[in-house]
């Protein structure tokens, strides 16, 4: 399989200024600093790197109706925004963690299991940068080329991948991520459940997919609320259509999995992550055909 | 809008074929608010009340009640696989139940007392333990603000010790997880669902407000019935 460089995988040590025209339709809380310098008291500075918010490769209107632009300004904007904020603020009380990537930060601040403070807010940097890029506006359908074949190979086929993605969406308790991983040591594709910030890094394994599962990710849009206006706006009407379906009990967060499968997961992305994963893991032996 | 309590036994015995006892499994029900949905206004609107008690409060009982009857068919049939694999089930929905059943009754609108500090045997013991009123509102606040994550922060008693204790539970355990002998006085949700709609990711606000609207009368009052 050729190595494909798409415009839209991003490694996540990379860390972009933000363009002043993209900060209108945000709220003003988003910084965008990339390097700050400090005086100590002997006149030498000294230099902190702090990580910036990165926006999501698409405009924030851009996954409607299937994620609001309201939705998006919030997990963007605030949610996201807010662990950025929070993570340098702790890296500036906390001299060993410099000089970090975020990958070793988040296995670093895990400990083997043993959370440091700095890791929720770490990881869940990382997890929605993850998140941003693993939708795109008209995403969904069916995977291509070589993810496809190895899904095939290790869940049977997509639709069976498909099913067990969502039953494992729907019965991980409390808040938390779903991952499609691919597994270093067992060098196969896996659905992985994790709760709260745990991030698939921790183990080892590589993220081909990153789903957020917790309720700030779909409330808003999913949360049905009794409008006392007669007349529905369009996405308010598709969006209670989707709740009449006879789902089991929890029809929200079954209708965001669904939509997020069906109409944003970016199978490009996931390919993308596929191919640099191959780097690292041995598939099998390449097909060269005998002279 | 009220809702009735009703408890509903339902027997089994003849459906599954076996010659046995009649067995009854017991379902529930969603429990009344004492109050409108709206009372509670401003500190928590009364969209986020309906939500919650009608959609959260009644997905657990649904799913309970579900996860019991499967329980009781696989114990019945001796499936001892299903029954342990039934039990995380159990724990987060009869969990999610419990600590709903009491979250509702410890809080009260302002005009019935919400918000009221308590005085007795409650409020001394308070002031024993933690000094003040404040530095348990401090201490809670802090402590959910802190939780990542899902899961409830409580004043409770330890009815051996004669103890008040703060502590945090994760997702829907209820107090009792940390300890057999804990009561819960008061717990507040963290969870998202339960302040999100209105205060969005500012956790500490609702931490803040919710205060406004506790029902110190009803941790008195179990306080007082532990203590006897």
């Amino acid at each position: 399989m050729s190595w494909c460089c798409c415009n839209s995988v991003c490694t996540s040590s990379s860390r972009q200024l933000l363009a002043t025209s993209d900060l209108s339709s945000i709220p003003s809380r988003v910084s965008n600093v990339g390097l700050k310098q400090k005086r100590s008291l002997c006149g030498v500075p000294k230099v902190f790197a702090y990580y910036g918010l990165k926006t999501p490769p698409y405009k924030l209107d851009a996954l409607e109706p299937y994620m609001s632009q309201k939705m998006l300004e919030v997990h963007w904007g605030e949610h996201h925004c807010g662990y950025v904020e929070a993570l340098n603020k702790q890296l500036e009380k906390n001299d060993m963690l410099y000089g970090c990537t975020m990958d070793e930060l988040i296995k670093v601040t895990y400990n083997n299991g043993n959370p440091l403070p700095e890791f929720g807010v770490a990881a869940q940097v990382w997890n929605h940068d993850f998140f941003w890029e693993s939708m795109k506006p008209g995403g969904g359908d069916m995977p291509k080329l070589g993810l496809l074949q190895l899904i095939e190979k290790d869940f049977g086929s997509f639709t069976n991948f498909k099913e067990k993605f969502i039953e494992a969406a729907l019965t991980l308790f409390g808040s938390g991520w779903i991952w499609l991983v691919l597994n270093r040591e067992e060098k196969r594709l896996a659905i992985i459940k994790t709760s709260n910030a745990v991030n698939p890094l921790v183990w080892n394994d590589i993220p081909l997919i990153g789903l957020d599962l917790w309720e700030h990710a779909y409330y808003l849009d999913y949360k049905v609320t009794h409008s006392s206006s007669f007349l529905l706006s369009a996405k308010r009407f598709f969006l209670m259509c989707l709740s009449l379906f006879p789902l089991f009990s929890q029809n929200d967060k079954a209708n965001y999995v669904n939509v997020f499968m069906n109409h944003l997961v970016s199978w490009d992305v996931a390919l993308g992550r596929m191919a640099r994963a191959q780097a690292f893991v041995n598939l099998g032996e390449p097909k060269i055909p005998v002279a | 809008m009220a809702l009735r309590t009703i408890i509903t036994k339902r027997t089994l015995a003849g459906a599954l074929g076996f010659r046995q006892q009649h067995r009854s499994v017991q379902t529930f029900s969603l429990p009344d608010l004492p109050y409108d949905y709206g009372a509670l206004e401003p500190a928590i609107t009364g969209e986020i009340m309906q939500l919650h008690h009608q959609k959260h409060h009644q997905t657990y009982i649904t799913n309970y009640n579900k996860a019991l009857e499967q329980l009781h068919e696989a114990i019945t049939k001796g499936d001892t696989p299903t029954v342990a694999k039934l039990q995380s089930a159990i724990k987060f929905n009869g969990g999610g139940h419990i600590n709903h059943s009491v979250f509702w009754k410890n809080l009260a609108p302002v005009r019935d007392g919400g918000g009221e500090p308590p005085k007795g045997s409650l409020g001394s013991a308070i002031d024993i333990h933690f000094g003040s009123i404040e530095a348990v509102i401090q201490n809670m606040n802090a402590e959910g603000a802190a939780l990542q994550g899902s899961g409830w922060v409580w004043l409770g008693m330890d009815k051996e010790l004669k103890r008040l204790v703060i502590e945090i539970t994760s997702n829907q355990d209820p107090l009792v997880i940390k300890g057999p002998n804990l009561v819960p006085l008061l717990g507040i949700d963290v969870w998202e669902h339960a302040y999100y709609l209105q205060y969005k990711n500012v956790k500490p606000d609702y931490l803040k407000n919710i205060w406004k609207v506790m029902n110190w009368k009803y941790a008195s009052e179990v306080y007082e019935k532990e203590c006897r």
